[in-house]
């Protein structure tokens, strides 16, 4: 594998958004023909300014707008290999947020021991040996770093976490399913230096196993940590490019200016 | 005042002065209304020890507890309590045991599964039955249900307890509903996003999520519900018999501690005679027994709290 894409330079694409329009149920058009891809191993980053439609874009990928009535998708976003367009209405949108998880702004584990949190997608689909859920656990926790913190309290409500070791669990959560593909939606803004620089190691590693889409407000964070990096503005997909070459060189004037700090 | 007037004094400090002073008069008048409320709660339970005192000095408290006769109004008296709280403890049991599942799976379906519209409609329509006189429930339980259930079981007696304490259960449900949806509703929509995102159906996410993380809300609500149950009147005075009768066995008629006060209340007792002094005794019993379902609730409610 790592000798074929050292051949290659093509990236190989997990997941493709084309013609892309979403509104919300009010009639505002949130998102205006976002064609998107998404590659396998690497991190996107999706930047703008607030209200440009970038968290909008990254709740298309789990279908978290199919829990407010009204919202309105319109083109396709493919999921590679097996080219399923998760946004069709015959795929089960419970189905795809097995493949795909998602980490939210703010740390929201839910009211249970920290053992119990991570093992909750596990036992959403079933998995009952408490051998398996012990494994998959521990597993989980170290994929987050966070396994040398907590083992011995793994019966602790997860809420006497600190703000980063909660924000940590929750990507442990995410992570315990062995997701293709995971949706971070500005998940350091809520804290603090450290427990942000802990967050965005824990990504450069995670990007070995899968693919991460990740919205961030903070434009350094996006150059830290992102092979790929996309700006939108006003619904619309402004510039697409690797990171290196929209933050040195990039090739709209808007992009440019947003980045420089002139606007947004 | 004198600082005032002092021209040394800036009108920003001035007016902050004015500003300290209106804020002391506010302090202190929330303070009255919170002390005011203190003071009834206190006269009460004065009222009731100083008038049950006297009862004691007349009957020993193991006679009061043990005794299983209630008879204070009879030529050959009897003060067992147990003779109705064992009617209070029926009746309450059979009402929870119709109000807190119904009351529970209406505030899931409330807060979980209804339409914005569905639940506008239905929320009033509930808070509706919370606004039913209890005296037309207690004759509901009397000509309805206690003939309905002779149908199914034909010994049953005309009073007796298992209609009224349907009834009464039926009365709470929405006491339980609006409590526990509003405790639900108040979890906040990043904890149903974090269980959706993981795969969780709608069922999982309020089974598993939402409602442990409402859980001291909703146990608030079963307390409520069991106060609101014990202190009950009209209903159980109506339909259960007004017979004091040491049973738990719902298909008797018996009398509950509250039908037991209003009935004798409203009969012409001697002032101090030991058949008015009854009635205290019978409310502090009632008091402590809220007091002491309150506290075991609270008591629940935090070892809930703590480990989810």
């Amino acid at each position: 594998m790592v000798d074929k894409k050292r051949k290659h330079p093509k990236e190989i694409i997990k997941a493709e958004s084309n013609a892309l329009n979403f509104s919300y149920a009010d009639g505002t058009q949130a998102l205006k023909n976002i064609n998107l891809p998404v590659y396998e191993n690497k991190i996107t980053a999706l930047i703008g300014p607030s209200g440009c439609g970038k968290s909008t874009f990254l709740r298309c990928f789990n279908r978290m707008h199919d829990l407010y009535p009204g919202n309105k998708y319109d083109g396709e976003i493919i999921l590679h290999p097996d080219n399923t367009n998760i946004l069709d209405k015959r795929v089960d949108p419970i189905e795809v947020r097995m493949r795909i998880s998602m980490v939210f702004q703010k740390p929201n584990p839910f009211p249970k021991s920290i053992y119990e949190n991570v093992a909750y997608g596990l036992r959403v689909r079933g998995e009952k040996n408490k051998r398996v859920l012990d494994d998959k656990v521990e597993e989980a926790l170290k994929g987050a770093s966070l396994w040398d913190e907590v083992k011995k309290r793994l019966h602790d409500l997860a809420f006497n976490l600190s703000g980063g070791q909660q924000q940590r669990l929750c990507i442990a959560r995410a992570l315990a399913t062995d997701p293709e593909i995971m949706l971070f939606d500005e998940p350091t803004s809520a804290l603090d230096p450290i427990a942000t620089m802990n967050i965005e190691e824990l990504m450069a590693g995670l990007k070995e196993k899968l693919s991460i889409l990740i919205v961030t407000h903070n434009m350094q964070q996006a150059a830290r940590i992102s092979d790929y990096t996309a700006y939108m503005y006003l619904g619309e997909l402004v510039e697409h490019d690797k990171t290196n070459k929209v933050f040195t060189n990039p090739r709209k004037k808007e992009t440019e200016d947003y980045i420089t700090g002139k606007f947004g | 005042m004198a600082k005032l007037e002092n021209p040394e004094v800036s009108p920003r400090l001035a007016k902050n002065l004015r500003r300290n002073i209106l804020e002391r008069c506010i302090e202190f008048g929330l303070l009255c209304s919170g002390i005011f409320a203190i003071f009834i709660t206190l006269a009460i339970i004065y009222v009731l020890v100083s008038e049950a005192i006297p009862f004691f000095q007349h009957v020993s408290l193991y006679d009061f507890l043990t005794d299983t006769v209630w008879t204070p109004n009879y030529s050959i008296k009897h003060y067992g309590i147990m003779a109705l709280v064992s009617g209070t403890l029926t009746t309450t049991f059979i009402a929870l045991l119709v109000a807190v599942p119904l009351g529970t799976i209406t505030a899931i379906y409330l807060s979980e599964f209804a339409t914005h519209k569905v639940r506008e409609t239905i929320k009033p329509v509930l808070e509706l039955l919370v606004g039913v006189p209890t005296v037309v429930f207690g004759y509901f339980a009397l000509m309805l249900v206690t003939p309905l259930l002779q149908k199914i079981y034909p010994d049953l007696t005309t009073f007796n307890m298992l209609g009224p304490g349907i009834v009464m259960g039926i009365m709470i449900v929405p006491y339980i509903a609006s409590v526990a949806e509003d405790a639900m509703r108040a979890v906040p929509m990043a904890m149903r996003e974090g269980a959706y995102a993981m795969g969780a159906t709608r069922f999982q996410t309020a089974i598993k999520v939402i409602t442990p993380a409402a859980i001291s809300g909703i146990i608030a609500a079963y307390i409520l519900a069991i106060s609101r149950a014990v202190g009950e009147t009209m209903i159980v005075a109506i339909a259960a018999g007004q017979q004091p009768n040491f049973t738990f066995n719902p298909v008797e008629s018996a009398a509950t501690i509250t039908a037991y006060i209003v009935s004798v209340a409203l009969g012409d007792l001697e002032h101090g005679g030991i058949g008015y002094q009854s009635i205290f005794a019978a409310g502090l019993t009632l008091l402590l027994m809220t007091l002491m379902f309150n506290i075991i609730g609270h008591a629940v409610r935090k070892k809930f709290a703590e480990r989810y």
